[in-house]
């Protein structure tokens, strides 16, 4: 049997579901139809009453969700896709963010995010929001790579008593398959050598663990030993797993899929470089993708985010310096 | 609404009861905010001050037919009365206002923007329309652990609000969930300096209400008896399963928008109209013409609220203010999901 990225995140949601009976799905199509992505196929009829189609309204269903979880609940709201998520910032960033910090009361929801690229998805679905929602205090943004990560990352999620942006890549959904569902995990925060190396690291997550991988993979023929690092959470950032690989290394590169400015790739370059600018024996690198709108043709997507031929060409610019 | 043809109404409200209950709250809330504009006069407050002088009557009467530890209650800007009828003792009101440690939001956030949401009262954030849905939440969350008996949530808004897209969406999927969700309107004529002809088109706010499917009325706003039996049909519609109801209150800032506004911009041929009765003063003159009261018991019922609110802004004054160097600069709950940057 194997499982992809996708079923793990339907399977994380049924084990929360079962569970536990604080917990419940809303989202737009996702009850008996089960999701645009069929995320949530099948849980409808298993658990009756509990995951529920929702109106098109990403401000009103994110205000539903913290004004359950004031309650007690632990809802999930799926996001058709993340870039709709732009319609419910104010709740999410204002209400479900600052409510522990005013209130006390901790506000646990998780927003998924189907998140990320795809050929032809154009500018309005393709979109990487972590970095606009870790930009705010009080959220935890996590954002798998692999399949396992994608179950019990996603548990954790449920289970954590602040608001979680679970930013879920869609080009993982079908590519990636495990063969089973872990049983024990890493901690949600804390970041995983992925590859051990000793010339560079590259620092990432998501489906960028992915390419980074197939670049390693190539590099290698060439006597090069990329180590690589997949943060998992982007909020918090486990930045000492960072730091002990750059200690092996001394050179960095970070790559996000997400638009260059400011984000995730500059916090991390920001960090490493304040607090172990002495491990360092070239200036940190960084690798986004380009400062324009999402491009729907295949053919300019492919040359809008960094891929393994980039990601390669980058290491090896930066071996250089 | 008409006039009251009895003092009983159908649903069991004893008018003289519930209207003595609310204009108690109406001269507590008028009291404190005067007291509280005169301390920001006098320099002694951090940020704005916000009042809800001549929407007392509307406010309290919502408030004052919902029951706290059961019912759900999301005030706004100018619901000082109506958040005393539910419960918030007037200290509290006054440690947020003056900044004390010991307030329900600590210093760190403060005036109107306070709550206690385990007590059925979210704390509400600025950006208007975003509560509704959040109390729409609640209800929800007690539906599914099938404990909503006969709950009711309440949220209010003002006019402005209206406009904007997250009302909308709220109000939409509260039809959808038929939530026992009432939403007050306190048509107070202007959003800050906005009058109503450069907010909306429509004709009349309460023919929204027919676009969601949902019911509405309307109440006179500065006739707190009007106001009673508007919220009562209310609520107990909202009780008997008929889904979310919408009550506007027609009346008149009488105020600016804050403490810092004059509110020139509100003509006077609207100031000595109808809707810009000061409610308080009508509900005193029934209470008395009525004969459900007494000049001497409403004389002593504002001296009393006056020394209570001499008494919250002197103790409240006198607290510590919150100490930046021991505060729990923490935004997440959780422990392990703490950012290790902290002073960067
Ligand atoms: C979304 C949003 N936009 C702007 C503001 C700034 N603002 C605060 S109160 C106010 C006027 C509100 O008018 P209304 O809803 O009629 O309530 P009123 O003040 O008249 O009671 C405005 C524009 C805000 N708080 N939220």
């Amino acid at each position: 049997m194997s499982i992809t990225y996708l079923e793990a995140i339907r399977h994380a949601q049924e084990t929360a579901l079962a569970d536990n009976p604080d917990v419940f799905i809303y989202g737009q199509d996702v009850g008996a139809f089960g999701g645009a992505f069929k995320a949530t196929k099948g849980l409808h009829d298993k658990y009756p009453g509990r995951v529920i189609d929702a109106p098109i309204s990403e401000d009103a269903m994110a205000g539903l969700a913290i004004g359950a979880a004031i309650e007690g609940m632990r809802p999930i709201i799926e996001m058709q896709f993340a870039d709709f998520s732009t319609v419910a910032f104010n709740q999410i960033v204002n209400q479900a963010a600052t409510h522990y910090w005013r209130t006390n009361v901790p506000c646990p929801i998780t927003i998924r995010l189907p998140s990320g690229g795809t050929p032809g998805s154009g500018p309005f679905h393709s979109q990487c929001m972590e970095a606009i929602y870790a930009h705010y205090p009080g959220t935890i943004v996590m954002a798998p790579a692999t399949v396992e990560d994608a179950y019990s990352m996603l548990l954790e999620a449920i289970y954590t008593d602040d608001p979680v942006i679970f930013c879920e890549h869609k080009y993982l959904y079908y590519h990636l398959k495990a063969e089973k569902l872990p049983r024990q995990s890493l901690p949600a925060e804390s970041a995983r050598v992925t590859r051990s190396g000793r010339h560079a690291t590259i620092i990432t997550y998501s489906a960028m663990v992915h390419e980074a991988l197939l670049a390693a993979e190539s590099l290698k023929e060439d006597g090069y030993e990329i180590e690589i690092v997949d943060l998992r959470c982007v909020k918090p950032l486990d930045t000492e797993t960072i730091l002990g690989s750059i200690a092996r290394t001394g050179r960095m590169l970070v790559v996000g899929e997400a638009f260059p400015w400011g984000g995730v790739t500059a916090e991390v370059i920001s960090r490493i470089s304040s607090e172990g600018f002495h491990l360092l024996d070239a200036p940190p690198a960084r690798l986004n993708a380009r400062d324009t709108p999402i491009p729907y043709h295949p053919e300019l997507w492919r040359y809008h985010r960094p891929t393994a031929n980039t990601i390669k060409s980058a290491i090896q610019k930066l071996l250089k310096d | 609404m008409t006039d009251i043809a009895s003092q009983n109404t159908d649903d069991g409200m004893i008018l003289p009861e519930a209207f003595n209950n609310a204009f108690r709250w109406m001269v507590l809330a008028r009291t404190f905010e005067e007291k509280i504009a005169n301390v920001y006069r006098a320099g002694k407050i951090v940020g704005g001050v916000y009042v809800g002088r001549g929407q007392e009557a509307f406010s309290a009467a919502l408030a004052v037919q919902l029951q706290k530890g059961k019912d759900i209650y999301a005030p706004l800007i100018r619901d000082m009365a109506g958040r005393a009828a539910f419960g918030e003792p007037v200290i509290d009101a006054a440690r947020t206002y003056m900044g004390s440690a010991r307030g329900s939001m600590r210093g760190r956030d403060g005036n109107i923007h306070r709550g206690s949401p385990r007590e059925g009262v979210p704390a509400m954030i600025s950006h208007l329309g975003a509560m509704i849905s959040v109390v729409s939440g609640m209800l929800f969350a007690r539906r599914l652990r099938g404990e909503l008996g006969d709950t009711v949530g309440a949220a209010c808004i003002g006019d402005g609000a209206t406009s904007t897209g997250s009302v909308h969406e709220a109000l939409n999927m509260a039809a959808v969930e038929k939530l026992p969700l009432v939403v007050a309107i306190a048509n107070n004529q202007f959003a800050y300096s906005t009058p109503n002809t450069r907010q909306f088109a429509c004709k009349d706010l309460v023919d929204r209400a027919i676009g969601y499917g949902i019911e509405g009325t309307t109440v006179d706003g500065t006739d707190l008896a009007d106001c009673l039996q508007g919220f009562q049909g209310a609520i107990s519609r909202a009780k008997a399963g008929k889904g979310p109801q919408l009550v506007i209150g027609t009346l008149l800032r009488l105020s600016g928008h804050g403490e810092h506004d004059d509110s020139h911009y509100i003509p006077d041929e609207i100031r000595a109209s109808e809707i810009g009765k000061d409610c308080l003063a009508v509900a005193r003159e029934k209470l008395i013409a009525e004969g459900w009261n007494t000049e001497d018991d409403c004389n002593a019922m504002e001296k009393q609220a006056a020394e209570e609110v001499e008494n919250a802004i002197l103790k409240a004054g006198g607290e510590q203010p919150p100490d930046p160097y021991s505060h729990d600069w923490n935004a997440c709950s959780s422990e392990r999901f703490r950012d290790n940057l902290t002073d960067q």
